[in-house]
């Protein structure tokens, strides 16, 4: 599905990736760990198209297309969704005018008619008790105000009523309490299928315990220095990251 | 040039004007005795050093002092907000129109009159505080609005009543406005503990050049709320001016929101007086430009007493080569302990070559208070973009939410829904149907 090769990008003028090659499958689930500033977002911003990120070489297939040929709205289109690390705040738009504006354009995108505005109240009804937000959230100006809890489970419920092919999820789990946990975990479980995957990245195996990866690859410095299965995630949870990275040197 | 506003003053005091009674007939004379020392401004006055109003000096616009013009009720409708239970009073091109007016009833305490029957009916209102509140020692335009004082609206409401419906005050001037100034002047008295919200729309039907000098004055009592909404949507070749002069009692409140669109020149002046204790002002403001409009605000708050707020929030939008200015001025007296300002202007510029110049003046006489100035002037925000674009949402409709969004922000603010729906879908419109 999605095919990363030696990709390098940088950002105002700092290479940050180094060298990425990584290639996801549909129906797998990839965890990507890694210290501070190693490069996860950075790789996450690149596939969502973020314009500060400069590609500087390598190439990255997606179904078979140049993904990087792509503004971001038509990467959405395709079926990629990012979920940010750090959402953003639209004062003066409202969730629900916001994710029923994204919903149309991707409908339109696939040669669909807008949906009925009584049935996506329906859908919206049906994805806020998925993710057991209240519905007052969808009035409110797109995360403004919102909790840092309240913006990831936001980031789920968008997820959640895009139904993305390939879901990218950026510490969606950073700041949240066990049972928001369970939720995000839940909503991701939920899209779950054999034509999708998802990447994870996390810092915390505990996340792992609930959306459970067949592969778990380590950045740092912009390269992958390790990938296993998932018990290298608990290896990392017991013994951090310097012995890896030592060896990675030697 | 003054010179035939002292020619028109002299036809109008034996003529249109006469009827009036003494005391308005002292008032004017002082006012065009003060209007010929002043002159009209230049840029080197401070006070509208960004705003040249030479297209407003050169052409001469003579006043409007009997009634003109053909309006028709359809064609206030676009600018009105389905408000049959208000009860509005139309102005055509300056004068009282009573066909076009009429609506809601009103409780008893309540008067919403013109002036010529508020002459008769409440002389003793109008004589206490007409040309008490808006002084024109140092304003031009507010001196020559007093010369000519004819025509306008009077609103009492008294003591405990809380008006439930808005009042409309209607000012609209059409092509035989050419050429021309309607100088309508309104007094707005608000009891103690009474509460009322006032909407004050200057519109125009076509396109003509004229010059709109507008004056309201208020007094808001003990504990009394007024809601002021002024929405300008002058015709594009038209001049504006409209000033609102406050003064609020101990423990009164004003929420002020000044919307301004229309007109080749516009200034709106909003000013307020906390002369009591307690309570406090909010002014809030959108202003939407384009092509070569010239919008300006000034507002001045002056904390005379302590342990009153202020809250202060004008959004702007100019595109094209539309120039914005923001002027405001807060003025805390040496016994204004304890008072709470902030004040805040922000601006997006849409193109190259639109332009603002914000000016935040704050005078601080005492040491007790908490006064707070942020003006942002700036693009539309990259980052919000993204998030948008990474949703699928297009890039040019994610620049149009993004600029709705900016406006619906302080439109948020007005609490009448007639009128932030209108606005706001007014405001959509216009950024979401560009082609
Ligand atoms: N817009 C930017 N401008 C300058 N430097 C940047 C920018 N974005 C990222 N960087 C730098 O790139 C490096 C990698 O950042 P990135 O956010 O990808 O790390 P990360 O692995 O996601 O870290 P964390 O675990 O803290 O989220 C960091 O050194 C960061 O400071
Ligand atoms: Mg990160």
């Amino acid at each position: 599905m999605l095919e990363i090769r030696d990709l390098h990008a940088s950002v105002a003028g700092n290479e940050i990736l180094r060298g990425i090659t990584l290639s996801v499958d549909a129906g797998t689930v990839h965890a990507v760990m890694g210290p501070n500033g190693s490069g996860k977002s950075t790789l996450a911003q690149v596939l969502a198209g973020h314009p500060a990120y400069e590609v500087t070489g390598g190439t990255v297939m997606y179904n078979g297309e140049d993904l990087l040929a792509m503004a971001p709205e038509v990467r959405a289109q395709a079926g990629i969704f990012l979920a940010f690390q750090y959402p953003v705040e639209i004062p003066g738009v409202s969730n629900a005018y916001f994710l029923r504006a994204a919903y149309n354009e991707l409908r339109r995108a696939r040669g669909e008619e807008e949906i009925d505005p009584l049935r996506f109240a329906d859908l919206m009804d049906e994805k806020m008790k998925l993710v057991e937000m209240d519905n007052s959230m969808l009035t409110r100006s797109v995360n403004t105000g919102f909790s840092g809890g309240e913006k990831k489970r936001n980031e789920i419920l968008q997820m959640a009523v895009l139904e993305p092919k390939l879901a990218i999820l950026d510490e969606t789990d950073s700041g949240l309490d066990i049972d928001a946990l369970r939720i995000v975990a839940n909503g991701v479980n939920t899209l779950k299928k054999p034509a999708n995957a998802t990447i994870v990245v996390t810092h915390y195996q505990r996340l792992l315990n609930y959306i459970v990866p067949d592969f778990v690859h380590v950045l740092a410095g912009g390269r992958i220095v390790r990938s296993g299965g998932k018990d290298l995630a608990l290896e990392l949870e017991a013994r951090g990251y310097d012995w890896l990275l030592e060896e990675a040197v030697a | 040039m003054i010179e035939p506003y002292l020619r028109s003053f002299e036809a109008f005091s034996a003529n249109g004007g006469a009827a009036a009674p003494a005391w308005t007939r002292s008032l004017r004379l002082a006012a065009i005795t003060r209007f010929e020392t002043l002159g009209f401004p230049t840029t080197h006055n401070e006070d509208w050093h960004f705003t040249s109003v030479a297209p407003i000096v050169e052409s001469t616009f003579s006043p409007l002092t009997h009634e003109s013009g053909s309006v028709t009720a359809a064609q206030l409708t676009p600018f009105a907000f389905a408000e049959a239970d208000w009860r509005t009073l139309v102005f055509v091109n300056g004068r009282y129109n009573a066909s076009l007016s009429g609506g809601g009833e009103l409780p008893d305490g309540v008067r919403v009159l013109p002036l010529a029957q508020a002459y008769d009916e409440l002389p003793i209102l109008l004589e206490a505080y007409m040309g008490k509140v808006a002084s024109f020692d140092a304003h031009t335009f507010t001196a020559l609005n007093t010369a000519f004082i004819n025509d306008g609206a009077v609103v009492h409401v008294q003591q405990d009543i809380e008006l439930a419906r808005p009042i409309h005050l209607f000012f609209v001037s059409d092509a035989a406005s050419a050429k021309r100034t309607a100088q309508p002047r309104n007094l707005i008295v608000i009891d103690r503990h009474a509460k009322a919200t006032i909407v004050e729309s200057y519109v125009g039907i076509g396109d003509s050049a004229y010059l709109t000098n507008a004056v309201t004055e208020a007094v808001v009592g003990e504990g009394a709320t007024l809601t002021h909404l002024k929405l300008q949507q002058e015709s594009a070749s038209a001049y504006h001016v409209g000033t609102l002069d406050v003064r609020q009692a101990r423990g009164s409140h004003l929420y002020s929101f000044s919307f301004a669109t229309g007109g080749a020149l516009s200034r709106t002046n909003i000013y307020t007086e906390l002369r009591g204790e307690g309570g406090g002002a909010t002014l809030n403001g959108l202003y939407l430009g384009n092509g070569a409009q010239l919008i300006d605000h000034q507002t001045r708050i002056e904390h005379v007493e302590p342990n009153c707020y202020s809250r202060e929030l004008y959004k702007g939008i100019l595109d094209g080569a539309a120039h914005g200015v923001f002027n405001g001025k807060v003025f805390v007296h040496p016994a204004a302990q304890k008072t709470d300002g902030k004040q805040t202007n922000n601006t997006l510029l849409l193109s190259e070559r639109a332009q603002i110049d914000t000016k935040p003046q704050l005078e601080i006489f005492a040491d007790d208070v908490k006064c707070t100035h942020g003006a942002t002037v700036g693009r539309l925000d990259e980052t919000a973009l993204f998030y948008m674009k990474s949703r699928g949402i297009n890039a040019r409709t994610a620049r149009e939410l993004l600029t709705y969004a900016f406006a619906a922000d302080v439109l948020e603010t007005i609490d009448l829904d007639e009128v932030r729906h209108g606005l706001e879908a007014a405001t959509l419109r216009r950024y979401t149907e560009r082609t």
